[in-house]
């Protein structure tokens, strides 16, 4: 199987780790990956922030770069619901102010096969073991557009779970966000911190080394955080532990 | 945040800062975070154990969204059907199109009776009005007799949640209050009052019985209107509601227009929604009903105030007008961790949270500097739309709001079309929004700025001067890597079959 990896505007500029962990790990499982080099930004920030005609270039573009894969894998909850969620709507609206649809025709290809990391993994290669190794104390963040407008359920703790010398400690409150919200941790930056402070502080009261999420914007906001307050504790996406394994363990 | 206010705040609030500004205060507030903290948390915990319970509560809440949407889309008809049959009934039918003409029928209504004085069930509608104040302002007094309300208006605040208003307080802070006013408003507190919830509960029984057994003129709202049959429904939990709706001569109920539910049969889902998403209750403690007047028996004149103010406006727009699904359960602030942190004060309107923030902008414009504000006073985390009993996407709304304060379009305010221009202050984001977008539109020039980024990270400082100090006063900013993932992809894999070319022509 072909997949393109859309890695993401914020992960290629700043987390390229988590994008080749990506790279590794689903090589590992059988998947031939490319990266489309044409691939920029979903657009979710101007969308988000009520850019919504910004948004439409990109979103274009996006289905340009992509439409002609099998499949779209991306290490981002709030992204993937970017393209699965907002493009339709997207499209809608477009409709709704009398532009016809040529929009959401555009977009209709790449919804159905984008897929957020934990999603693919589990739901179309059925993998839930991916022979990882990752030999800490780890709590996981469920990021909020990955479990309320994706739905990623328990998939990814199911992947962590069955990682070799993980240990998964519970997170209080953790269905809690953590405050970062794309323009809000700037435009609301008070209650953007105070949010994030009590996540950290939740985190660091499970004595865990790791906090994991499947999202690096929400990571950038809790790391940052985290360093701030200078807890000992480490932000890790979910791609960099499941990629990392006893032959080649992560950094 | 201490108010100077008279019973309820006037709506729109006169020049309340944006919601950064008053959210600010109350962050740094400890007392306040520790008694939102707790009192969310808790009430949270409960309702989704209440809701929990209800093996068909996703119908249930499919069905209350749906009866909700029928009868906007023939809201025209409904009202017509409500208008005949309280008639019907022994009623008398007011049309309000705003606040002032609202106010103005009250106390024109009560000013009838020869009384200089009310007593009111806990209503949303006369607080959105502002109706405490304009009828003290015709020398007539309005008193509360909803426990929380009674607190916030003996302690001459403002109420910062929609079902808890005094939610900002603890108990020994109401203890200090009734102690302290309780004599200015007529019975004076039981000497030696503690902070035990019953001997509070009780201060407020004795202080409140006089007022019920005096008050010749009763003002309430609704929260829903059967329109089959012109039935109000007052849902409740203290039996105040119950003492105001059947002890005075004369009914006054004001009523947002959107209250109304065609049958019998669709208020049955809602007394079912209601009271678990609100107060966790399985069922409501109190629900009054009336309908018309009934001789010997209750008030002898009702008068049903119809309110608009606003509410037109928001059904005439596609997205926004889910907000006018609201049952006003306030499940949305409990689990909101904005509301949370920030308190009810800081949504300047008497709709707080994350309903407040898509309802108010709509009511009143968006022209005001909170209200422009207010759309962005969330972090669009979802667990609002997540517990709404009548699944309004808030979400969804907030975004469509936030395009109308920066993009302007197409709006309908009182009643008329109109285009709004974007707003001010937004120039230099707009800038932003509109650079990012071309350089994402390339994705050399994106490459371009990726490589200067990574060769000058050795001078990135970890903290910004500035706008950027909105972060880094707080956050530490990441590391800068060495070099973006697109040229480690190139310089190792994109030889090897790898199509990374592809779409790069544009």
């Amino acid at each position: 199987m072909r997949v393109a990896l859309f890695l993401t505007c914020v992960n290629d500029t700043l987390y390229p780790d988590t994008g080749r962990s990506v790279v590794k790990l689903l090589t590992r499982l059988g998947v031939e990956v490319d990266f489309p080099m044409a691939q920029t930004c979903c657009g979710q920030a101007h969308y988000n922030t009520g850019y919504r005609h910004e948004a439409e270039p990109l979103a274009r573009h996006f289905s340009d770069v992509f439409g002609e894969y099998e499949a779209i894998v991306t290490p981002s909850g709030s992204c993937g619901a970017m393209v699965r969620e907002l493009y339709p709507r997207m499209g809608e609206r477009a409709r709704a102010e009398g532009r016809g649809d040529t929009l959401a025709a555009t977009l209709a290809p790449v919804v159905p096969k984008t897929y957020e990391l934990t999603e693919f993994l589990v739901d179309v290669l059925g993998v839930t073991d991916v022979g990882a190794y990752y030999p800490h104390t780890v709590t996981y963040h469920p990021t909020c557009h990955g479990l309320r407008s994706l739905g990623l359920g328990d998939r990814p703790r199911r992947l962590l779970q069955a990682v070799k010398g993980l240990e998964l400690v519970e997170l209080p409150g953790a269905d809690e966000c953590c405050g970062f919200g794309g323009t809000f941790a700037l435009k609301n930056a008070d209650v953007s911190a105070a949010m994030g402070a009590d996540k950290v502080r939740n985190a660091e009261s499970t004595g865990a080394e790791v906090l994991c999420a499947a999202d690096n914007s929400c990571l950038m906001h809790i790391g940052g955080t985290m360093h701030r307050l200078k807890t000992g504790m480490r932000p890790v996406h979910i791609a960099e532990i499941l990629a990392s394994t006893e032959e080649g363990p992560a950094a | 945040m201490s108010g100077t206010f008279v019973g309820m705040p006037v709506f729109p609030p006169p020049a309340h800062p944006a919601f950064p500004q008053a959210a600010h205060e109350a962050v740094n507030n400890p007392t306040l975070r520790g008694n939102l903290r707790h009192a969310t948390h808790t009430i949270r915990a409960k309702r989704a154990k209440a809701v929990a319970e209800v093996s068909d509560w996703a119908e249930l809440r499919e069905a209350g969204k749906r009866i909700k949407d029928h009868t906007l889309l023939h809201l025209d008809r409904y009202l017509e059907q409500v208008e005949e049959s309280v008639t019907a009934a022994g009623g008398i039918v007011h049309w309000a199109a705003d606040a002032d003409e609202a106010n103005r029928i009250v106390a024109g209504l009560v000013k009838e009776t020869g009384e200089s004085e009310v007593v009111k069930v806990k209503s949303m509608a006369t607080q959105e009005i502002g109706l405490n104040e304009a009828l003290e302002a015709e020398g007539i007094r309005a008193y509360e007799t909803d426990l929380a309300e009674l607190i916030v208006q003996l302690g001459k605040d403002r109420p910062s949640h929609i079902l808890v208003p005094a939610i900002h307080r603890n108990r020994g802070e109401i203890r200090d209050i009734f102690t302290r006013e309780m004599s200015e408003w007529g019975r004076p507190a039981p000497e030696g009052l503690t902070d035990t919830p019953a001997e509070l509960a009780e201060a407020a029984r004795l202080h409140l019985r006089e007022k019920f057994l005096r008050a010749k003129v009763g003002i309430s709202g609704a929260n829903f209107v059967v329109a089959e049959t012109g039935t109000l429904v007052v849902v409740e939990s203290e039996g105040n509601g119950r003492m105001c709706l059947t002890l005075p001569e004369t009914l006054i109920s004001v009523v947002g227009i959107e209250k109304i539910v065609p049958t019998w049969r669709d208020l049955e889902v809602f007394l079912q929604t209601l009271p678990r998403s609100s107060t966790a209750e399985r069922m409501n403690p109190y629900t009054s009903t009336w309908t018309g007047t009934t001789d010997e028996d209750g008030p002898k004149t009702f008068h049903l105030v119809l309110l608009d103010n606003g509410r037109s406006d928001t059904l005439a727009d596609e997205v926004g007008r889910q907000a006018l699904r609201c049952i006003r359960c306030s499940a949305c602030l409990n689990v909101c961790p904005v509301y949370e942190r920030a308190g009810g004060h800081a949504y300047g309107s008497v709709y707080p949270g994350p309903i407040g923030a898509i309802l108010s902008p709509q009511l009143r414009g968006t022209a005001s500097e909170i209200d422009a504000s207010l759309p962005y006073a969330s972090s669009l985390c979802g667990a609002c739309y997540e517990v709404c009993p009548v699944a309004i996407d808030i979400p969804e709304v907030l975004v469509h709001l936030r395009e109308r304060v920066v993009q302007g379009g197409p709006v309908t305010r009182e009643g008329n079309k109109v285009v709004l221009k974007p707003a001010k202050g937004h120039a230099a984001e707009r800038a932003a929004m509109r650079a990012a977008r071309w350089a994402f539109a390339r994705p050399g020039a994106l490459r371009t700025g990726q490589r200067l980024a990574s060769r000058t990270r050795r001078f990135h400082p970890r903290t910004l001067p500035g706008p950027g100090g909105a972060w880094s006063d707080t956050r530490d900013l990441p590391p800068v890597p060495a070099e973006p993932f697109r040229d480690w992809w190139q310089r190792t894999q994109g030889q090897n079959g790898g199509n990374g070319d592809r779409g790069a022509a544009k």
